[in-house]
């Protein structure tokens, strides 16, 4: 059997998960704001009166939510729905970039452990192990004290740290693909494991790749947050979400503006990233749809 | 089943062993010590005494191979920050807090999050569902302090019910406690949901409703009984998850638990309070996760690994 009868069914497949993910109303809600938001995120430059670092309003200092600025102004002076808006990219971009980094960790060393079992197996495993026992974020949190913060430092620390969830998925699926007809046959017919593995199996196990990366970009964006939140994040004046509410913070009495639009727009960021995940996690495994 | 005990604590040794070395080290090359002064230098003779008084000029190994037999005697040696008193002590006063704290939020959101599951699993796709879905889902992927501060605006800015943080009294308790209690309730009612489905696919549960069973009974005597196995596999983690929500949760309620003092040794590089704060949070969860795959093969037949020759 080769790529090509296989990718026919692939084509029938993708149509059946549209069906399946159209059914899911939340799904549909979260790709809607995404879509959204990325529109924002591109166009951000025409749609806001400034860029994120400019101080051009210092006479309006932590100015309350207007027409001419939407989300009020912040306390150094900068108009603070420019600095939501241009957060979006920040947030998007390490949840993207750290999720695809976690893909090329986890997706050859879970398919090396389902593969070949025994020791190499038991080596991977126990190195899941050690990185799942320990929340991910104390592991960042070190990290980011051994190697200093920063956009790029911050995204292989995240990608570090959520690479375990891919790997297990993979593993599993290649554990069950390998004992497949196809695969034993290939076997058979003296294809070398590497081939076995990467024309064969991987190619088969799309459908876990695709969920585990999904699901580890909200994440990836969450844990961000939470480093930035605690100020060993993204440097300023690169504006991120965390960032900007932990020094809301302060004044969260008085200016209330400064907290509530990046908590908001980190919610819903989150909320619809999950809901796709989920959604696709459910219109994707053949398991839960035969149940539904 | 004695090699699979004897199999499964060594490995958990191994993996134990691989971390203390793997933080001991990191925490090693973090730059910068707690006697590195760029104004008033030591002179190199103070210094070099100084770090003779605490071992620190030793080559490596040594210094780890001492900390982890003082470890395993209980001796944890003494924070930088706070010299005048033992580091026992001092967990133990900041560990208070935050498990009173937490431990409400668990008492609240254990059965909260097993009744949503349960509900959204008997009545797949119903409002009720999508409502705990939705609500699984918040819980799950907004982080506990965004949460928090949506709480703070609510009820202490608007409805002027609470103070907005400080902990002195059940007032300043309660937000705290809503707050720790968030993502436990979530993941619980998301795992429930999902283990309650498969069960109530099985055909003992057709056989037990056949059989005219009330349903009330079907779900709590066949189904929830067998889906707890699973259920408790992330129940028992959610207590060691206390210490790390308590970071968030501690800093933006203003709270004088062990988040805080987690916090502020990362920022310090007290080590010996850091490498102790993560010993204690991974080996009480590597504990945990031992005990449930001995607890596993105990309660659950179908996973029994002896007796079949493996």
């Amino acid at each position: 059997m080769n790529v090509k009868t296989l990718s026919i069914g692939g084509v029938d497949d993708k149509l059946q998960t549209w069906r399946c993910f159209h059914k899911n109303k939340l799904g549909l809600i979260g790709l809607g704001v995404i879509f959204m938001f990325i529109f924002a995120a591109i166009f951000a430059p025409l749609i806001t009166p400034a860029g994120y670092a400019e101080q051009k309003y210092l006479h309006e200092i932590n100015n309350f939510p207007s027409r001419s600025h939407w989300f009020g102004v912040d306390a150094v002076g900068r108009d603070y729905f420019s600095r939501v808006i241009y957060g979006i990219r920040v947030s998007l971009f390490v949840g993207f970039t750290t999720a695809f980094i976690a893909l090329f960790i986890g997706v050859p060393l879970g398919a090396l452990a389902g593969y070949f079992k025994g020791a190499v197996d038991w080596g991977v495993m126990r190195l899941v192990e050690i990185f799942s026992v320990i929340p991910p974020l104390l592991v960042a949190i070190l990290f980011v004290t051994l190697f200093g913060s920063g956009l790029q430092n911050i995204i292989f620390i995240l990608a570090l740290v959520s690479w375990m969830d891919i790997c297990r998925l993979i593993r599993g699926e290649i554990l069950t693909l390998k004992e497949r007809e196809y695969s034993i046959a290939a076997k058979a017919i003296g294809a070398k494991p590497y081939r076995i593995l990467f024309r064969h199996l991987l190619p088969n196990a799309v459908a876990p790749i695709i969920v585990g990366l999904v699901l580890c970009v909200p994440n990836a964006i969450m844990l961000e947050a939470m480093l930035s939140f605690l100020g060993i994040g993204v440097n300023p004046p690169t504006p991120s979400w965390g960032q900007m509410i932990s020094n809301g913070l302060y004044y969260i009495q008085f200016y209330w503006h400064l907290t509530l639009f990046p908590a908001i727009f980190l919610a819903l960021t989150v909320l619809s990233l999950s809901f796709i995940g989920d959604g696709l996690r459910d219109a994707m495994d053949p398991k839960l749809r035969e149940r539904r | 089943m004695a090699t699979y005990i004897i199999k499964r604590i060594f490995s958990f040794l191994v993996s134990l062993i691989m971390v203390t070395i793997i933080i001991f080290s990191m925490m090693h090359s973090i730059p910068g010590g707690p006697f590195d002064e760029e104004k008033m230098p030591l002179s190199p003779a103070a210094k070099e005494k100084i770090l003779k008084m605490y071992g620190l000029d030793k080559p490596f190994y040594v210094q780890y191979l001492k900390y982890m037999w003082n470890v395993l005697h209980l001796n944890f040696g003494k924070s930088y920050q706070s010299p005048g008193e033992e580091m026992v002590d001092l967990i133990k006063r900041t560990l208070r807090v935050s498990a009173f704290l937490g431990g409400l939020g668990l008492a609240w959101a254990i059965p909260i999050g097993l009744l949503l599951g349960i509900i959204s699993a008997i009545k797949p796709n119903s409002f009720v569902d999508y409502l705990c879905t939705a609500l699984a889902s918040y819980t799950i992927s907004v982080p506990v302090y965004v949460s928090s501060i949506f709480m703070v605006f609510i009820f202490s800015l608007g409805l002027h019910w609470f103070p907005t943080g400080g902990f002195g009294g059940p007032k300043t308790w309660v937000m705290p406690i809503i707050a720790y209690g968030l993502f436990p309730s979530g993941i619980l009612a998301r795992y429930t949901r999902s283990s309650m489905l498969e069960i109530l696919n099985e055909p003992y549960i057709l056989t037990a409703k056949s059989k005219g069973l009330p349903m009330w009974r079907v779900i709590t005597h066949h189904a929830f009984r067998n889906a707890l196995i699973p259920i408790l596999t992330i129940m028992l983690p959610m207590f060691t998850g206390i210490m790390t929500g308590s970071i968030f949760v501690e800093k933006i309620f203003r709270i004088p638990g062990l988040g805080g003092y987690f916090v502020t040794s990362i920022y310090k590089r007290d080590y010996p309070l850091e490498m102790t704060l993560m010993l204690f949070i991974i080996v009480s969860l590597a504990l945990t996760y031992l005990a449930i795959d001995i607890f596993y093969t105990i309660i659950d037949p179908r996973v029994r690994l002896w007796g079949k020759g493996r």
